[in-house]
This record gives C-alpha cells, structure tokens and sequence, in this order.
C-alpha cells in the first residue's frame, strides 16, 4: 500500500512526538506533517528576555519546530554575561541582546526566523502582544512578570457561564531562576491559576532599615545600599540613579568601597554592587539550561497538543542534591486580573449614580459606598474628600458614556458588604454589558446576566 | 490549541487590517488594590492628601501633615507618594519634600520608618503608612538615627533640641545647614 511518504524534518525526535499517535496525549491532538507544518507555519512565538534564560529559550524553541520567534528585550551585553548568556561574544559587549541573540540563533538554525525588539515592555501597544499564539518568558522580575501576565489576561473573555472563551485565551510559559533554584510554570489564563493568583510564591525583597545604612553598616550589602539608597541623592540632587546605565552603577561601586574602608567591612565587589542593586542573584548556566527545556517542552505541549501539559507549576532544586517537584494550584476565582467577574448588562441611559445604587441591590454584590474605576481612570471616589470633589459631576452621567459609549467593559468597584452584621471592605471586578448596542453581535452573550 | 492559531492567523490574512475591538488598556493588580486603600482613606485632620497628577493618577500622591502637637506644632511638612505596579507586594516609596531638622528624617528626604521597609508587609496599607509618618512628628526618636546630629542632640538636649526644630521651622540655620520656612 503506497502512503504519501512523510518527509523527515531535521529533527527526528520531533517527528516521533507530532507525527504518531499516542495514549497520554492533550486535548485535540491531531498527529500528522500538517501538525508538524502548521507548527511552523502558524505559530507565532514572543520570548520576553533575552538573558541567561532567554538565549537558552530561544535556542530550545527554534530546535523544537517553531519558525516563527520574536525576542523582546531592553538590555545590552555586558562582559560579566559571557560566562552563560553562551549566544554571545566579547565582540558584541554593548550591543542588544535581541539583536545578537536573534542574529546567532538564526545562523546556527536553518528556517527559522527570529525577530528581535531592542526595547522596554512597555512601550509595545496591545497589539503587538495580541499578535502572538503563546508568550514565553525568561525574565528576572516581578514587576516584569506582572506587567506581562496583565497584558495577556487582558484578552480573556468569558461567556455567559462564567467559562473562559478558548479563542480569547493567551497562553503563558514563564520560566525563572535564581543561583541553582528555578521554576518552570503553564498560564492558561482562566484555566490555570495566573502570575497574581499566586503572587504570594514570590517571597518580597528583603530591605534594610535606612537608619541601619546611615549609622551602623555591618555587611558589604549595607555599604553598597548606603550608596545606592543615600549617598546618591546627596551627591546628585534630583537625578535618578538608573540601574542599567553603568556609569551610575560605577559609581555606586566606588562609593560603596570607601563606605566599606571606614567602617572596615570587606566584600565589595562591582559585581555583589550590580547584584544588590538590581536585586540579582548569581546564575547559574545549567539552571537556566533545565528550566529552559522544560519551558520549551511546555510551550510544544500547548501548541501541539502532543502531550498533557504540566499542571502547573515545576520546581526544581540543584542546591542540595537535587530536588524537582510539580504542584497544582488553583485559581483565586475573584483573582482581579483573570478571574470572570460579576456580570452586570444595563440599559445605555443609566447613570453612575443608578449604577452604585445598582451594587447595593445585587444579590452576588450587596455593595454599598462604592468607589468605582474604569481602566485606571476615577469615575467617582467615596474618598477622600478632594478626590469625591474632583469626581461627583461624573454621578448623574450615563455610565455608558463614562466607559466610552462601547458595548462592553471591565470596571472595577470598591466599597463594603455586610454580612451577618459585620461589615468587611472589598474590591470586586465586573464585567459590564449595555443592552442594544451595536458591536455585541455574540448572542450567548447579550442574552447572559 | 494549533488549530485555534491557524484559524485566527486565516482570519487575520483575510480581515488585513480590520481591527476586532478597540484595544483594552490593562490595570496592575497594584492600582487596583490603591485604588482601594485611597477610597478606604481616613485620616486625621492634620492630614491632607493631594493628587498633583489628577483624579486619573492615583500611584503618584502627596501628603502634607500639620502636627497638632510635640515639638513640630505648626509646621507644615509635605510627602511624596511613589507606588509600583506591583504594591502591595512592594512598599511606596515615601521622601520628605520638606528639608527638615528630624532625627529619624535625614537633609534629602529619606524617612526611616520600619514599616516603609524592613517591616512593610502587603496588609498594611496607605493610611498606616500616613499614621506611621504622623506618629515620627509626635514621637520623634533618637534610636533610629538618619540626621545623627539631630538624634544626639534630642539624645542629650532635648531642650536644645527643641529650639532647634523652631528656628529651622522658622526659617534659619542649625549649624551649618539652612532650613527655609515651613510654617
Ligand atoms: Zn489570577
């Protein structure tokens, strides 16, 4: 019987998991070339950091059959990432990371293409981001993190039944790792738990008592956070010190040394400074290498399908022996970034002032003294008093047209319930729905609430 | 999910550049949970909040405070407000804008203040902080020293101490160091 011969890829190991059947496979898998062709084809992937973490992903993603990659990162190469950011080389201190890691990947990989952005998160708009089937990221902060988690939780639309919309869903692989712990976990926002729901597993930053700096420096840290935190302003009235520009940080290192000599205190080196200051941990190459592949496995498993995705959330441990564990979390149902919300559909006309007293009467709300705001814009404050002035016209306006005269919006309200006679204070996400307006064509959903 | 990415990039090559919805701006979980202790506020009257930047800027905030008794009765000292996307995860960032003579305040504004840092912990909330700031006003110590000449002098004089903070209120020098008038 003569089959269409398949092609072999370059990477038979590939072939073996999207091209044949299998019994711990995902959701619609469907083995076969066009999997494999469309995984190239179709998928459109962003790394978020091109660091330690990131030239590993970006290196792991292109060998795993995607072809489409974007890298988006802000940094440049400095001497001190060589030992382990391994895509570059002492030519390219100074230049971006993007860019070089883009360039090398794509040399080294025949058919992929890799487009870098030599730039802040921030600055790209809601599309940009709309426009990828997954996002993957090898990054070092929190607030990064939380930004990216927002970003894609912003796309998630639920129906009427409070499920998650699958063609609304961005799904998430965010990989982490400090000296020889890591992690490696799957966002599928409005299925699995997103990066605030679990914001609490990120432990804060440890920050010495000013007054301890000032007076009584015991460690190295103290004298490198003395300059940073104290001696700058001193020094620099109203310039603010930027961490990534390493003459400020020079700078710091230099004053923190003749901190440490005064007080006699050894252990100040440029790069515990760089360290301190930017709250990093060393790296580890092999850390970053395992946490890496896990990611990349993920990010196949999401896409293709060809095998049950991690549930949810890998640790792993070289520091002592070496310890690896997986954990299911579970979604914080009000979670105010992914959670559904209480749905409310109004009438066009109804004004603010309708609208709090609405919250009052709403049986899964019972909300009095609302404080209610609109995608970071105050439509009206209870306090404090100058905030009230600034907002009371707003009271008799239609909501619909506070909330830009479009069909449907989150809106988000503060204020107190009373349970049992006690009364507790909240914060509950909403999701509004004006009845008649063009633009909600989805029957299933103007027919909810 | 390959399926759903084909479908949508199909879509995508077809719609061109038909843009489904206007793009939604997202809110940090941070502001959100502002949001909240702002319209939860309730502080003393020697206490005033402002919002330079508008009702729309709620991350960014001053407050003045006006001690109604101790050593600085009558003074009127004001605070900068810098809150991160991720609070209450991180503590504001609160500096002096008023150059003052405090033991636990140093010439550029840094305020220590336990909670601000190495206590901050995410179920404190702004009006803590604002009563924290209010209570270094009446309580002023010499333990947690960031103007070491201050803190000796209310450790050893504190009647000198005392005329010290009046002049700098009222305009004048302490030393070396000139304070303008903040009464
Ligand atoms: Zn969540």
């Amino acid at each position: 019987m003569a089959e269409t011969v398949v092609q072999p890829s370059r990477s038979r190991d590939l072939d073996k998991l999207l091209l044949r059947p299998g019994n711990i496979i995902g959701n619609n898998f469907d083995p076969g070339q066009e999997l494999r062709d469309d995984l190239a084809e179709y998928v459109k992937v962003l790394v978020v950091g091109a660091g330690g973490l990131g030239c590993e992903l970006l290196k792991d993603l292109a060998l795993s059959g995607f072809k489409n990659l974007e890298v988006i990162d802000m940094d440049t190469i400095e001497v001190t990432n060589l030992n382990r950011q391994f895509l570059f080389r002492f030519e390219d201190v100074g230049k971006p990371k993007a860019e070089v890691a883009a360039k090398r990947v794509m040399e080294r990989i025949r058919g992929v293409n890799i487009k870098p952005h030599y730039c802040r998160i921030e600055e790209k708009d809601i599309d940009f981001y709309s426009d990828f089937s997954i996002i993957v990221l090898g990054l070092d902060s929190i607030e990064a993190r939380s930004y990216i988690n927002a970003v894609a939780c912003s796309f998630l639309e639920y129906d009427s039944d409070d499920k998650p919309r699958d063609e609304t869903i961005k799904p998430l692989v965010d990989g982490g790792t400090e000296g020889f712990k890591g992690h490696a976990r799957v966002i599928i926002p409005g299925v699995t738990p997103c990066f605030e729901c679990t914001i609490w597993l990120f432990p804060p930053q440890v920050k010495f008592p000013l007054c301890t700096l000032a007076e009584t420096p015991r460690t190295a840290a103290h004298c490198i956070e003395y300059a940073h935190l104290i001696k700058w302003d001193e020094v620099h009235s109203g310039k603010t010190f930027d961490p990534d520009d390493p003459e400020h940080m020079k700078w710091i290192y230099n004053e923190a040394v003749k901190r440490a000599e005064l007080f006699g205190i050894p252990g100040v080196t440029y790069s515990l400074t760089q360290g301190v200051v930017k709250n990093i941990i060393p790296a580890i190459a092999s850390t970053n290498a395992i946490v890496s592949a896990a990611c990349a496995l993920e990010a196949l498993k999401i896409t293709t399908g060809c095998s049950k995705t991690l549930s949810n959330y890998l640790t792993y441990n070289g520091a002592e022996g070496l310890h690896t564990k997986v954990t299911e979390f579970v979604r914080d149902k009000d979670c105010l970034v992914c959670g559904p919300g209480v749905l409310i559909e109004l009438e066009t006309s109804v004004t603010l002032q309708k609208f709090i007293d609405l919250l009052e009467k709403h049986p899964d709300l019972l909300l009095s003294k609302a404080s209610v705001t609109h995608q970071g814009s105050s439509l009206y404050m209870q306090a404090p008093p100058v905030l009230e002035e600034m907002t009371r016209s707003n009271l008799n306006l239609p909501l619909f047209d506070l909330m830009g005269k479009t069909s449907k919006g989150t809106i988000h309200v503060t204020g107190t319930t009373s349970k049992n006679d006690t009364k507790t204070s909240v914060l509950r996400k909403l999701r509004v729905f004006f009845k008649g307006v063009d633009g909600v064509t989805d029957m299933d959903m103007a027919g909810g609430a | 999910m390959i399926r759903l990415f084909k479908v949508k990039e199909k879509q995508r090559e077809l719609a061109e550049s038909a843009n489904g919805g206007a793009p939604i701006k997202k809110q940090s979980a941070g502001e959100l949970r502002l949001h909240k202790d702002i319209s939860e506020l309730n502080l003393p009257k020697s206490c005033i909040i402002s919002f330079p930047n508008g009702k729309d800027d709620l991350m960014n905030f001053e407050v003045s405070i006006r001690p109604d008794e101790g050593y600085y009765l009558g003074g009127n000292f004001s605070f900068s407000f810098q809150v991160s996307p991720i609070y209450p995860h991180e503590a504001p960032k609160v500096k002096c804008k008023t150059k003052l003579y405090h033991p636990n305040i140093d010439l550029e504004g840094n305020v220590c203040l336990n909670i601000l840092r190495e206590d901050w912990k995410p179920v404190l909330n702004i009006n803590t902080i604002i009563y924290g700031l209010y209570h270094l006003f009446t309580e002023p110590n010499y333990e947690d020293p960031l103007n070491h000449d201050a803190a000796a002098v209310l450790r050893d004089n504190p009647k000198m101490f005392e005329a010290n903070v009046r002049r700098a209120m009222a305009g004048g020098y302490v030393g070396q160091t000139f304070f303008t008038r903040c009464m």
